[in-house]
């Protein structure tokens, strides 16, 4: 994980230009125009709480939960951060949009060949050594890009250093297990619509205990009916058999008696 | 007398006519919404949202379509693996709904997946950690043992014997490989839900959901049994094997009481008790759904009265395969609303693509009751189907003492 990038969203110093957001259009060739909430042509958004601007996207989850959902395999967790979604592989079952503890992914409703549309981390952007063209066009610094280790420690670090002006949380470091976009606030984190519930390990454990199970129970269960089979089988054949031999000793007996 | 029974008659073909007519209202509200969903995408035609992803086609549809189709393996599990050779009569019936209900889930799933013509993926690109890819390969190869299952009553009617003779063979392994697959199936539709922990209200989210999906759709799988049993007389005119179904009465009742223990074993660990009063929406849902699908039914049928009556096991199967409805429709959509804070309610197309199918579910059966060997006697009381069509065992046996 050392070489995994993350960003470091900062909502005390966002002022909400929503230049991340028309960057992130221009770099994804996505539809122009402001949109407040996360959409198939909104990568990212900013959402206002009473002045505070909180930036969504999609978190880069560590432990990916849609990747683990996805029925073939479309989304990939890279070593340097980004989780991709394959668009040839998707079915359209949508698992993933259930799934996401974030709610992110986003679909081409109106498509006849609809899409998942979620943030790329701008992964080949990261792969030619650049940084994500939000955190380029921020003029604040509010999102800044860099080794995941490097940016959890500043997180504490802005923290320890100005305590009266933070909560003493990074969002981001343990929630589901760890998330590549880690936030740092000034207002609690209820209280800007995040999913402050969110278990603390990552989520595909939850279903892996049920699907590891698999094996134990077709093994026992498929010796367990052989055997009810056999056993039962055995009984109505043996039934047939002493009939048969009854009916057999009556017609000999019957002979004798002639 | 036979005036009696002529006025009976009419009153059915008069009672045939109406359903007609509703069916083709329905048939052609969903040709109307088929068109519109294939030609103007999910947006148009449904009413889910980025917020609502998954709604009626998955909650009806998928979650109990699989469901009610439960009677195929339980009952082919007593039959066949535990040899309670009485059930026979009722068997036919019940591998004909499986089978149908599963080809059935598989066309909603054409109308719910985004892209359909992709589902094939499931076969090549695996991911071994989605419990989406273990129901994809459960549909598969589950529809697969269906159709085997199936195909005596087929070739028997078209008298292939060689064909017969070659299914004979592979029979009990088949059977056995379908309870498990059922087995699989039936409770992985629960573990689609455990990865939303915080989005599933909590009187319904338990770790435990895989077996409770599993041991309600047994309870389910028997109720559907005397439901359809029930309903065939009465078209078909036939009789009713009251025993039998007084029998899977008892099962169900059974299934029902272990699952009603399992729930409060769970919420006791989970210490959710408070939450079965607090003056909310899902407190009257959940109430409505246990009242309805569990203590109702289990009621009923500890009287063995009812159990033996015929209105009595109508009603009693009925309400058990209500509140299994309302548990997977309280799963797949109520509980979610808070979490989501989106409100959903499925669009007229929606309903029209699910009625449709259910619609073409009740054509498709009776055209093969009526054309297939299903039952075992045309009217009057039921008798056993081996004297009419040999089963599978019964050539094997035929065949054994031919030997001997």
């Amino acid at each position: 994980m050392n070489t995994s990038k993350a960003m470091l969203i900062d909502l005390t110093v966002c002022i909400g230009c929503n230049s991340c957001q028309e960057a992130c259009k221009k770099e994804n060739g996505l539809a122009e125009g402001e949109e407040k909430t996360l959409s198939a042509t909104a990568y990212t958004a900013l959402e206002e709480y009473d002045g505070t601007y909180v930036r969504r996207m999609c978190q880069h989850c560590v432990t990916p939960t849609c990747a683990s959902v996805c029925p073939v395999g479309a989304f990939t967790k890279t070593p340097e951060g980004p989780v991709l979604y394959d668009e040839s592989k998707c079915i359209g079952c949508r698992y993933c949009m259930q799934a996401c503890p974030f709610q992110v992914p986003r679909y081409e409703w109106g498509s006849i060949n609809p899409r998942i549309q979620k943030c790329k981390f701008c992964a080949s952007r990261i792969k030619q050594g650049l940084q994500p063209a939000c955190a380029e066009a921020c003029p604040t610094g509010a999102t800044k890009f860099g080794d995941r280790d490097e940016l959890i420690r500043e997180a504490y670090g802005r923290i320890k250093a100005a305590p009266e002006k933070y909560v003493d949380h990074v969002y981001g470091v343990e929630e589901v297990g760890g998330t590549s976009i880690l936030y740092v606030t000034g207002v609690p984190f209820e209280r800007l619509g995040f999913k402050t519930e969110v278990q603390r390990s990552a989520m595909p454990a939850l279903t892996w205990n049920a699907l590891s199970k698999i094996p134990g129970v077709v093994s026992v269960g498929g010796m367990l009916l052989f055997g009810i089979w056999w056993i039962t089988n055995r009984r109505t054949e043996v039934q047939r058999i002493e009939k048969q031999q009854a009916a057999l000793k009556n017609h000999s007996n019957g002979e004798e008696r002639i | 007398m036979k005036t009696r029974m002529q006025s009976i008659m009419k009153r059915i073909v008069s009672g045939l006519k109406v359903w007609k007519v509703i069916a083709t209202l329905i048939l052609a509200a969903g040709a109307v919404a088929t068109i519109e969903r294939f030609t103007r995408g999910l947006g148009e035609s449904t009413h889910l949202t980025d917020q609502f992803p998954w709604g009626l086609w998955i909650g009806f549809d998928i979650l109990c379509g699989v469901g009610l189709a439960a009677g195929g393996f339980t009952l082919a599990a007593i039959v066949y693996v535990f040899n309670v050779k009485r059930f026979e009569p009722v068997v036919r019936p019940t591998i004909l709904t499986a089978f149908l209900g599963y080809l059935l889930v598989i066309v909603g799933l054409m109308f719910d997946l985004g892209r359909p013509w992709q589902i094939w993926h499931a076969i090549i690109m695996w991911n071994h950690q989605s419990v989406m890819f273990e129901v994809a390969w459960c549909v598969m190869l589950y529809t697969t043992v269906l159709a085997l299952e199936f195909a005596p009553v087929v070739l028997e009617r078209f008298q292939m014997t060689r064909a017969m003779k070659i299914l004979r063979t592979v029979s009990i392994p088949l059977i056995i490989v379908g309870v498990l697959l059922s087995t699989l199936h039936q409770s992985s539709l629960g573990s689609l839900y455990l990865i939303v922990p915080e989005k599933l209200y909590g009187l319904w989210y338990s770790s435990y959901m895989p077996l409770f999906f599993y041991v309600s759709a047994i309870a389910v799988g028997c109720a559907m049994v005397i439901f359809e049993s029930c309903l065939s007389s009465r078209a078909f005119n036939r009789g009713l094997e009251t025993h039998l179904l007084s029998e899977l009465s008892r099962i169900s009742m059974v299934m029902l009481a272990v699952y009603a223990t399992m729930k409060i074993v769970d919420l006791a660990d989970r210490s959710a008790f408070s939450l079965l009063f607090l003056p909310r929406p899902e407190t009257y849902l959940y109430w409505l759904e246990i009242t309805t699908g569990i203590i109702l039914p289990i009621a009923l049928f500890s009287f063995r009265k009812i159990r033996e009556s015929r209105s009595g096991l109508f009603f009693g199967s009925t309400v058990v395969i209500l509140g299994f409805i309302m548990n997977r429709m309280n799963i797949s959509i109520t509980a979610m609303q808070r979490w989501t804070g989106t409100s959903y309610f499925p669009s007229w197309m929606e309903i029209a693509v699910t009625l449709s199918i259910v619609t073409v579910g009740f054509i498709a059966f009776s055209m093969a009751a009526k054309y297939l060997p299903i039952f075992g006697e045309e009217t009057g009381h039921p008798a056993p189907i081996r004297d009419q069509y040999p089963l599978i065992e019964d050539l094997d046996v035929v065949s054994q003492e031919g030997a001997a």
